[in-house]
């Protein structure tokens, strides 16, 4: 199959993992829209890997997947946090940190 | 020995000055012990040099090797020749009767220590003035005797007058200074020395026009020393000081160092003519603004001070004829420095019986209450005025022959000056000594003690012998000549016609005088409806008024607009881009808006803009 | 090592003092003071150790430090800072004995603090003049920095936060401009010997390129006329030395801002001969204009300590002038006004100090009459004052006329132009001084101003016992700075002018 097609599906994810991003209040959809780029982003490893025959992006993917991993639980657990001393799982609230 | 003669006062005043109260008792002693020590070691120096033959009389003494800087070698030397002795005689003899003098005067002032510490002090570096065998080292005794002359002018210090006078002499005496720097590095870059035998020697090699710069500058350095115009404004204002000051300092002795300059430099004057007569013009003006101002003073102290610029006008008016004045031009010094301290003192004398006060017009017919400072004054009066055989008379006459063998118009100036001279001091005599009382209630003029008197006499007394021991006893010409050089004066005025011609001005001078002032009764309070000529001899030919127009007034606005340049432009330019700085952060600190949306979007823009630039680049 | 163990004196001292426990706090001024006294005695024989006939650097001691980068802890002194050392050594002690109580009367930082700042200061202050190796140099001259700004930010006046914070950033900025030079030194250096170095004696046998010279120059002069300081980069010296305890000024003005002249005359000359050469013009146009500018301005202060401040300004053109007319009289000169300044505008300081400190109130108009309660101090003003005035018979006379000499035979204009400086000298010093001392005392001033106390007199009296010492002995220090000016003149290949007219066979 055309690898193009992998990487224009890859480009389609994160877009729309990006624009969730930014659009979204909602930590915890903000949070889904950041796996979905991070998957795009191995997706296109992926797909580059069966390509060029090498390892690497393979290689790359398996990191991607470890941090994603370490991120969701350091993550969650910081939005929940959140959430049981504000009630609130609102993003634009939790605007403390700033000048 | 020669190190002995400055190192004596100079160990006095040392004591005195760093004693403490411990020498409060005994200290004015030893001041007068100092003084007088050191007059002796003179004498016996003189009596030494009289022995020998007239190559021989000439001696010096290296003590040290100064300073050694590349090329700039001075030595720390003493130089004593028959110039020098002159001096010294006179430093240390009328030194030590002002010393005594003082005693008296300034028996109740509780800083009397302090006076004598400052007096010695005066002594020792004048005489390293004259004693320094280099132009640097005279340079340490010069700015010295300013030291001691600024100390002792504001010697009150508490009376603000006191304190603004002395600093205005020294800073006029400072702008004399930059004259005397700028021969000095003239000289060391012209010559490669600054030794009076070196720049003599090399004097003939240098080209003309760097030997008139030098000159010049010596004058300039002279008219500060001296209150020589245009820098005459700080005399007046320096009577503010005890009257032994103004004996001392300010008639018989610092006063006159210009014209030991000039004369020392002689070898530098002797090569231009366009230096010599701008000393003959400087010194022409002067002795007539001098005696101007002298006209019409009713402070018998400013009066004097006006007289001494005027005879200074004289000496410097000689040293600018040459080789034909330089003799006449010290033995002027020398014999106005005898009656011109004789004069001073009598005043302080009369001040010292009339509750310090110094204006004239409370005094009169002080002659039967005050019968030895009237006589010593009377003599020390007939001298300055050039009666014959007074000591004045002889000096005065050498330099008016000598100036009319220069040219009509500088001896009818000197002639005139001297029927000035006439006029003010007889008007001085008359104000003070004759006339009816015009005492200030609660004034008993009395006659000042002996301590004060016996200096007084024994000034009287040179001022009516001094004249002819030096002349005829002294030769002073040839005395004088192997240092200063001596060449008849060009008699195209006989003395025949001169001398009674010139009596005859004085007489005039004299007479007017009497008869305005001694005929006459005198206001009590000076009369205010004068003519302009009068108001601006009273405020000493508006000199004060031009140096305030020209000098401190632009000054103080230069000063003012610098200093708030400084602060508003310079800081504030370095403060405003402070300022710019600070404010470019706060408004770009709002970018931190706490929204991590924003903070997402802020990094997809940079993301896509460095992509955009990748894909560009690699284009 | 001697020089690095004159430098671990004040260091151990520094660190002592530090750590002495609260309660026995009371014995850090002695313990201080001790060490101070004890690196003056070494200092002094160290100098006495030295050879005066020759101008190079003399023990000279070298360790690689950062031999990567050519970097070395290379120490050497000649004439020149030999008697800076001595000079910063006398007045360390002198600082420490003037401001005994100072710390106690600030309103923040320790006491032990205060002495071990100024010890550390001195650590650095004998490292900046015996670095040879430049990138040391430039590590000193920042770390000088440090100790000055809690001396003056925690024990300083009113304003001390922000005169503190001004020095910083003046210094801070001159020194990355010369951050710059010098690493673009160190890659021309590698160019042409194949390895980059920073020891100052092997940069001085380079062949640059005239042009690059005159560019790296720059960044060095910039950050050297910040340090001196020359107009217009000078606003920072009258707020810290106002805001500044007397001891801390003294250090400041006396010790601290030589070091922008010293390197002048050490390095950028040596260094840079042809760049030296092309901008000495106006370099000394510069000078002028800081001799008069510091002048009128102190004549415009109403702050005692911002006027001596400004005078400083006004001597620093001096000494500017007198290195860049590169005559032996020239550089001799200024460097024994860099010794006399340091005296002269301490004892300034100092005894202005001890009236400020009485009075409460640094403003001249508060003064007046103190000659009838406090006639000892007001003769130490008067030394002090002239002396700053180069009176004749000072020792500061004699540099001011060598300097001015030394320009004469190089910049006859520029020489004539500052000699009407004299004047202004005049008019700052005497009008300060009548404005204070003369008159009649106010009620304030009778209440509130004492006689010096002893321990003032200890600190004041050795810097005008041998500010008059060496007016009459001055080559006790020229015998030392002479050789080291020889060698400067052999590095810019310059040859002094001969006189015009000598007469035959007269020696030279």
């Amino acid at each position: 199959m055309n690898p193009n097609n992998y990487l224009v599906l890859a480009a389609v994810l994160f877009t729309i993992g990006a624009y969730g991003v930014l659009v979204r209040r909602n930590a915890i959809i903000v949070f889904m829209s950041v796996e979905i780029m991070l998957n795009a982003a191995n997706l296109a490893f992926v797909a580059a890997a069966r390509n060029t025959g090498t390892l690497d992006g393979l290689i790359a993917a398996f990191f991607v997947m470890v941090v994603a991993a370490a991120e969701v639980v350091v993550g969650l657990a910081i939005i929940v946090t959140i959430f049981r001393t504000r009630r609130s799982a609102s993003i634009d609230e939790a605007s403390l940190m700033k000048y | 020995m020669i190190a002995a003669l400055i190192g004596l006062p100079l160990l006095g005043s040392s004591v005195l000055l760093l004693g403490g109260r411990r020498t409060n008792a005994w200290g004015h002693f030893l001041a007068v012990a100092m003084s007088a020590a050191s007059f002796f070691v003179g004498l016996g120096l003189f009596i030494q040099m009289l022995g020998k033959s007239e190559e021989e009389r000439e001696i010096g003494q290296h003590l040290f090797d100064w300073i050694a800087v590349g090329a700039f070698q001075v030595p720390f030397g003493l130089h004593l020749d028959q110039l020098s002795i002159a001096f010294v005689l006179l430093i240390t003899g009328v030194g030590t009767l002002i010393h005594i003098y003082s005693i008296g005067y300034m028996e109740h002032d509780p800083n009397r220590r302090r006076f004598f510490g400052y007096l010695n002090l005066f002594v020792a570096t004048m005489l390293l003035l004259v004693l320094a065998d280099n132009y640097f080292l005279l340079y340490v005794g010069w700015e010295g005797v300013g030291l001691a002359s600024y100390l002792l002018i504001s010697f009150y210090q508490q009376k603000p007058s006191a304190a603004v006078a002395g600093k205005k002499a020294f800073i006029v005496n400072r702008v004399g200074d930059v004259g005397l720097s700028l021969a000095i590095i003239l000289m060391f870059v012209t010559f490669g020395t600054v030794t009076f035998d070196g720049v003599n020697a090399a004097a003939g090699l240098a080209n003309s026009s760097t030997i008139t710069w030098i000159g010049l500058a010596l004058l300039l350095a002279a008219c500060g020393k001296s209150a020589q115009f245009p820098l005459q404004s700080w005399l007046l204002d320096a009577m503010e000081g005890p009257t032994p000051v103004s004996a001392l300092i300010h008639a018989a002795t610092m006063v006159t160092a210009g014209v030991y300059l000039i004369v020392r430099a002689h070898a530098i004057f002797d090569l231009s003519q366009t230096a010599r007569t701008a000393v003959v013009a400087v010194g022409a003006i002067t002795l007539l603004l001098g005696a101007f101002i002298g006209t019409a003073k009713d402070d018998i102290k400013k009066g004097l001070a006006g007289s001494t610029m005027s005879q200074i006008g004289y000496m410097i008016l000689a040293a600018g004829l040459g080789p034909v004045g330089y003799v006449f031009a010290i033995f002027h010094l020398l014999t106005h420095g005898m009656f011109k301290a004789g004069l001073f003192l009598g005043a302080g004398s009369v001040m010292h019986g009339m509750h310090d006060d110094v204006n004239m017009r409370h005094y009169g017919a002080l002659r039967t209450m005050m019968k030895v400072t009237y006589a010593t004054f009377g003599l020390g009066f007939l001298a300055i005025i050039g009666v014959p055989p007074f000591a004045g008379f002889w000096s005065k006459d050498e330099i008016i022959h000598a100036a009319f063998g220069q040219s009509m118009f500088i001896g009818l100036a000197t002639l005139l000056g001297a029927g000035v001279t006439a006029f003010y001091m007889t008007r001085m005599m008359a104000m003070t000594f004759f006339g009816e009382a015009r005492w200030e209630d609660d004034v008993h003029p009395h006659e000042s003690p002996a301590v004060m008197t016996i200096p007084m006499m024994v000034l009287a007394f040179g001022s009516v012998f001094g004249g002819m021991a030096m002349l005829f006893l002294g030769d002073i010409e040839h005395w004088l000549e192997p240092v200063t050089g001596f060449a008849q004066p060009d008699h195209s005025v006989s003395n025949a016609v001169l001398i009674p011609v010139t009596l005859a001005v004085v007489l005039i001078g004299a007479g007017y005088a009497w008869l305005r002032y001694g005929r006459r009764p005198v206001p009590v309070v000076a009369p205010t409806n004068v003519s302009l000529l009068t108001k601006a001899a009273r405020a000493d030919a508006f000199g004060d008024a031009i140096n305030e127009a020209v000098f401190m007034r632009p000054g103080q606005y230069l000063t003012r607009s610098l200093t708030w340049f400084d602060s508003k432009a310079i800081d504030g330019s370095i403060g405003g881009l402070a300022a710019a700085i600070g404010g470019l952060s706060a408004r770009t600190r709002r970018l931190q808006n706490g929204y991590v949306r924003s903070y997402a979007l802020t990094m997809l823009g940079g993301a896509v803009l460095i992509a955009l630039v990748l894909l560009l680049v690699r284009l | 090592m001697l020089l690095t163990t004159l430098m671990l004196i004040p260091l151990v001292g520094a660190i002592v003092v530090f750590l002495i426990p609260a309660a026995k706090a009371a014995l850090a001024k002695q313990i201080a003071l001790g060490f101070a006294l004890v690196t003056l005695v070494v200092s002094v024989l160290m100098v006495l150790g030295l050879d005066n006939s020759s101008g190079g650097l003399q023990l000279v001691e070298s360790y690689d430090w950062i031999p990567a980068f050519g970097i070395s802890w290379t120490l050497g002194v000649n004439g020149i800072s030999a008697s800076l050392i001595v000079m910063s050594a006398i007045l360390v002690p002198v600082a420490i004995i003037a401001g005994w109580w100072d710390a106690e009367n600030s309103s923040q930082g320790s006491v032990k603090g205060y002495f071990a700042l100024i010890l550390a200061l001195e650590v650095f202050i004998i490292g900046v003049f015996a670095a040879n190796d430049l990138f040391l140099f430039y590590v000193f001259f920042e770390a000088m920095l440090f100790p000055i700004y809690f001396l003056i930010g925690r024990f300083g006046g009113p304003q001390r936060a922000y005169a503190a914070m001004k020095f910083l950033i003046y210094s801070l900025v001159g020194g990355l401009f010369m951050l710059a030079s010098l690493i673009g030194l160190y890659v021309v250096a590698g160019r042409e010997l194949g390895a980059g170095t920073f020891d100052f004696e092997t940069l001085t046998t380079l062949n640059m390129d005239p042009n690059t010279q005159k560019l790296l120059y720059l960044g060095f002069f910039f950050a050297f006329a910040v340090k001196a300081p020359m107009v217009p980069f000078h606003t920072w010296l009258p707020d810290a030395a106002a805001e500044a305890t007397p001891g801390t000024s003294t250090l400041l003005v006396g010790v601290l801002d030589k070091v922008g002249t010293f390197a002048m005359l050490h390095f950028l000359l040596p260094i840079f001969p042809e760049a030296s050469k092309f901008y000495a013009p106006a370099i000394i146009v510069l000078a002028v204009i800081s001799i008069f500018y510091g002048a009128l301005l102190a004549i415009g202060q109403t702050d005692i300590m911002r006027l001596i401040a400004f005078t400083s300004i006004s001597h620093f053109g001096f000494i500017v002038m007198g290195i860049f007319v590169m005559t032996s009289q020239g550089l001799s000169g200024s460097s024994f006004y860099m010794v006399n300044h340091g005296f002269s505008t301490g004892a300034l300081f100092l005894a202005m100090g001890y009236l400020v400190s009485r009075r409460g109130s640094k403003r001249i108009a508060d003064f007046g009459g103190v000659q009838k309660v406090a006639p000892i101090l007001t003769g130490v003003v008067l030394i002090s004052g002239l002396s700053g005035l180069a009176l004749p018979g000072m020792s500061t006379f004699i540099s001011e006329f060598l300097v001015l000499t030394g320009t004469y035979a190089v910049n006859p204009a520029a020489a004539i132009v500052a000699t009407f400086g004299i004047v202004l000298a005049a008019v700052y010093i005497l009008w300060l001084y009548q404005r204070t001392m003369t008159g009649v005392p106010s009620q304030e001033v009778e209440e509130t101003v004492t006689e010096i106390s002893k321990r003032e007199l200890i600190a004041v009296v050795p810097l005008l016992a041998i500010m008059i010492a060496l007016g009459f002995v001055p080559q006790v220090a020229l015998n030392y700075i002479n050789p080291a000016v020889e060698q400067v003149q052999t590095y810019v290949g310059f040859t002094d002018p001969e006189a015009v007219a000598v007469p035959e066979g007269s020696g030279s």
